[in-house]
């Protein structure tokens, strides 16, 4: 089941005026900032579908911009997002693709600064939930409605092993998990929903398996 | 937990229980959280929508300046008492309207189930709050039981108008506040399914053409037109009429409609009433661009 909980339905509290074109794009923003970790110095933000044909009328480029500076859907700060990025030095440019995609409402995010880029593709399924669908050409399937762990690792035996014992130690239950690469023997991603949030203490100990190259989380 | 309607009025049959009820404890099993959490944040989302309507009723006015004032126009019209429908029906419409006018101009909603459809729930629940005197309790609930079947709605077909039209958003709402009606005036769980399942008939087949891709034109009056669905569909349900095709079936068609209806016609901007002289010519005056330049390719 996609929808999970009656707020998905009944909810979200946001502004106007599109739960997918607007609320699902912010929440995406937001997704790929909480995954960078900090506000980047720019951001390129291509648009497939019906977020290309119709982004300017249903403000999706604010909320994506607004998500982008860690803003919730409700915040009203998302009607002038661009402003405020332009403000904080942010180079914003947006692309209209006209690639057919699997869903119609699908944003492909870059951001990054001298330190760092990361890449991801989110769809908006309707009523403001959304998808991370891939991150830094990895698939994988993100509500950002969960607490999760993504865990870059060397893709060998032993590694899901070692990284969910230390989950185990600390009786952290796995709600959802997938692990995905893009060749055999390379990297690969773990997506780890929770139940709880982890402490970073936790995060820290799994970063310092041999297997694993990269931790971030997703607080609910 | 329940997958749809069927499975639903069985649970509130079974177990004597609203779909209200049956709602929360299902989120409550779902979240881990309690009672308490689950009821003070609907009831949060319940004061986001008094506090829209409300706004909504003063006048507003969107960027774009294709929607705003026709709640207060129609408020205007029911307080003369010349009107031909009926006063709780015309209540649901300028409420609805002044919800939807209100997300247009980039306002602050809760969306029932999405923000283009968001007027309906809260224009039919303030509507027939006039009438049916609920404490607040019986107020939140009704946002359950709309929550319940829109659930059932998300999960087996959609909601979104890119994916399925305009059915998925205000078919969806109009059939969740028909439901939800009929529970609050004290109907039981098979008269809410066939009030949805009366109520969504009614909106098969509808296209989502919003002019210059703005959820203006034709949005805002079709939650008008579905809060006077959901209303008269509550009332023929109470009245004991069944629908002859199950709830859960219509739903289904639904879907299929959605996936076979062009993408010219599903949140594109591209055919319907976008596609229309007028709604081109609207959409090169906000825009400020050449008017063929949305023009479907293929």
């Amino acid at each position: 089941m996609k929808y999970k909980s009656v707020f998905d339905i009944i909810g979200p509290v946001m502004i106007g005026p599109s739960s997918s074109h607007t609320a699902g794009a912010a929440r995406i923003g937001r997704l790929a900032r909480t995954l960078y970790g900090r506000e980047p110095k720019w951001a390129n933000i291509s648009l497939y579908g019906s977020f290309a044909k119709t982004y300017k009328g249903h403000g999706t480029d604010v909320a994506i911009v607004g998500g982008i500076l860690d803003f919730d859907t409700y915040d009203e700060r998302i009607i002038q997002a661009i402003d405020i990025a332009n403000e904080h030095g942010m180079k914003i440019r947006f692309i209209e693709e006209d690639a057919l995609t699997d869903h119609p409402n699908t944003a492909r995010i870059q951001i990054g600064d001298d330190k760092g880029e990361l890449e991801l593709v989110g769809i908006s399924i309707g009523g403001g939930k959304v998808e991370i669908t891939e991150l830094n050409g990895f698939e994988l399937k993100l509500s950002g409605h969960h607490p999760a762990i993504l865990v870059v690792h060397n893709d060998r035996f032993g590694a899901i092993a070692s990284v969910s014992n230390i989950l185990a130690k600390y009786e952290i239950n796995i709600g959802h998990m997938d692990v995905s690469r893009k060749e055999i023997g390379k990297m690969a991603l773990m997506t780890i929903e929770v139940d709880h949030n982890i402490g970073d203490h936790i995060l820290h100990e799994i970063e310092q398996l041999p297997i694993v190259l990269k931790v971030t989380k997703i607080v609910d | 937990m329940f997958r749809n309607v069927a499975e639903l009025v069985e649970l509130a049959i079974s177990q004597n229980k609203k779909i209200s009820e049956l709602m929360i404890e299902q989120e409550m099993n779902v979240t881990g959280r309690t009672k308490e959490e689950i009821f003070s944040q609907m009831d949060h989302n319940l004061k986001i929508m008094e506090e829209a309507v409300e706004r909504g009723l003063k006048g507003v006015k969107s960027h774009s300046g294709l929607t705003g004032g026709d709640a207060v126009l129609l408020q205007q019209y029911i307080e003369k008492g010349n009107f031909l429908s009926g006063e709780t029906i015309l209540d649901a419409v300028s409420k609805a309207v002044a919800t939807n006018e209100v997300n247009a101009a980039m306002g602050t909603i809760c969306a029932t189930p999405t923000a283009g459809s968001a007027g309906v729930v809260p224009g039919t629940l303030f509507a027939v709050q006039k009438k049916l005197n609920p404490t607040r309790e019986q107020m939140v609930s009704f946002l359950f039981t709309a929550g319940a079947f829109g659930f059932v709605v998300a999960n087996n077909a959609s909601i979104s108008g890119a994916a399925g039209g305009c059915q998925a958003e205000v078919g969806s709402a109009s059939g969740m506040a028909a439901a939800a009606i009929v529970e609050m005036a004290g109907g039981t769980p098979e008269q809410c399914a066939d009030a949805m399942a009366i109520t969504l008939k009614n909106m098969l087949g509808l296209v989502c053409d919003p002019v210059a891709g703005l959820v203006e034109v034709p949005c805002v009056k079709r939650n008008a037109m579905g809060a006077a669905n959901a209303m008269v569909a509550a009332d023929m349900a109470l009245a004991g009429i069944t629908s002859r095709i199950p709830c859960d079936e219509v739903i289904d068609a639904m879907f299929k409609i959605g996936q076979s209806m062009p993408t010219a016609l599903k949140e594109t901007a591209q055919g319907g009433l976008a596609a229309t002289p007028t709604g081109r010519e609207l959409e090169a005056k906000i825009f400020g661009i050449p008017l063929n330049r949305r023009e479907s390719k293929s």
